[in-house]
């Protein structure tokens, strides 16, 4: 099977093991990932808080050029570049004169051809968690995260169009799937305070701080998540007496695989969680 | 400003385009939930009363539009299909088409250094969107140790490609800049 792939800019620094991981998973999975060509910064947050019509262009010219290479499905990992990309093509099929506008803008056609899937998406629905289970060596016994989906997977609901909105569980499917005991809690979509993290630090640091209380409240010792973003503040951010490992859900998945590249990636964690799993074993 | 056409409410409805926001019988349920609420001047559902009494100021300078992280749980949960969240963006482009003091300046910094980025390299380079941000506000010592970590595992990489075609992406701030000017004159 093969998907356009939209990597997102924190694939080239502090989101580079997601990155990674989420190409290795996939190559071992027979997931065939043709990058957009030339793809720019989907605008995040900066662009639609102070201009709508950039947010909505600025994906809308590399949604066009994934649909001029003929896919039905696009890849997109980052849950901001997902969001940004899914409310552009949002805006751009119910409003048919922004549309026309946008085309002016970016020169090319918009067909609204191309399902803008999340990583989370593309392996529980396209591959499967059959295809999965088929490839696990490691089960992750032991493990037990709580899965944090943050908030622009999921809302709002009728743009991102993914799991339930209040109560996501295709998370927690693929954790189970590899074999890890993933712990129920009420926190799955709770927001850590996004890009905040630079010019309102401290407000970041309460709310990550209360997401591993409840974590560890819950008997985890890890989190999972499929968000940079989220990522970022739930590795840096927490009190040091509260910390808890975190995860992208594909390294879990590739370590669970036996793929090469896990112990590498775990390597640039700010909190270590080869610990933990040198407790477990699983390393 | 008074080039508006129409009261505060009628113009904010406008440019949000969907449900007009006095549908709001403000049972909280948005502030109730908005992880960010703490830390607010005006709470979400004052916000939308404030504007349907026209305080215009009030509203545009309040910190509460800025520290809105965008989560979109008060749309997602409003039992009248409110957009709240896209009202917190059509507030701040109001205020920053009309140069608004506000108390929380350092998110707005932000925000120009992240768009500076991609304007000038069609993608963020992480470090030189953190040096821009502390050359516009001057705050160079948070997060140094962080910095350094970073540094040290390999995460804080200098050498980020840039987008190729950057006629593109330069021409889309154009354009919708222009645009986004014309229409505050309207």
């Amino acid at each position: 099977m093969k998907v356009s792939y939209y990597p997102g800019c924190c694939f080239h620094g502090t989101g580079r093991e997601f990155g990674l991981s989420v190409e290795t998973v996939s190559k071992a999975l027979g997931l065939e990932l043709k990058e957009i060509e030339d793809w720019s910064c989907c605008g995040a947050t900066a662009a639609h808080a102070t201009n709508f019509k950039l947010s909505v262009a600025l994906p809308a010219k590399d949604l066009i050029r994934a649909e001029k290479d003929g896919f039905k499905d696009m890849m997109v990992p980052c849950a901001a570049c997902f969001s940004r990309l899914k409310t552009s093509q949002h805006h751009l099929n119910r409003d048919e004169s922004l549309k026309k506008e946008v085309e002016g803008i970016v020169g090319s056609v918009y067909q609204g051809a191309i399902t803008i899937r999340n990583a989370i998406d593309v392996f529980y629905n396209l591959i499967g968690t059959e295809a999965i289970k088929g490839r696990v060596t490691t089960a992750l016994s032991g493990l037990k995260p709580v899965s944090y989906y943050g908030c622009l997977l999921l809302r709002p609901p009728e743009i991102c169009a993914f799991d339930d909105y209040e109560n996501p569980v295709l998370l927690d499917s693929i954790m189970t799937t590899l074999g890890a005991e993933s712990r129920p809690w009420s926190y799955k979509t709770d927001c850590c305070g996004g890009s905040l993290t630079v010019s309102r630090t401290k407000l970041v640091a309460k709310l990550v701080d209360k997401l591993m209380t409840m974590a560890r409240e819950a008997g985890a010792n890890c989190l999972v998540t499929a968000c940079p973003v989220c990522m970022f503040n739930l590795d840096m951010r927490a009190s040091e007496s509260l910390r808890l490992p975190v995860f992208y859900f594909t390294e879990l998945m590739a370590l669970a695989m036996g793929l090469e590249g896990p112990e590498s990636w775990f390597k640039t964690h700010y909190v270590d969680p080869r610990p933990l799993l040198i407790g477990l074993g699983l390393i | 400003m008074g080039k508006t056409m129409g009261t505060f409410l009628e113009e904010v409805n406008k440019r949000i385009d969907g449900v007009p926001i006095q549908r709001c019988y403000h049972c909280r349920k948005c502030t109730a939930g908005c992880p960010l609420a703490f830390s607010m001047d005006h709470s979400l559902d004052k916000v939308i009363r404030l504007i349907q009494m026209g305080r215009r100021d009030e509203v545009l300078k309040s910190g509460t539009i800025w520290l809105c992280a965008s989560c979109e749980t008060c749309v997602t949960r409003c039992p009248n299909s409110v957009d709240v969240a896209r009202m917190m963006d059509v507030l701040r482009e109001m205020a920053v088409a009309e140069r608004v003091r506000s108390k929380e300046k350092n998110i707005l910094k932000l925000h120009r250094a992240f768009l500076a980025c991609i304007k000038s390299r069609g993608r963020i380079n992480e470090p030189l969107l953190i040096m821009d941000y502390k050359l516009r506000t001057g705050d160079f010592f948070s997060d140094i140790g962080l910095g350094i970590d970073l540094f040290m595992k390999g995460k804080l990489s200098l050498f980020v490609p840039r987008t190729k075609d950057m006629g593109m992406v330069r021409s889309i701030f154009r354009q919708t800049k222009k645009r986004r000017q014309e229409e505050g004159r309207s």
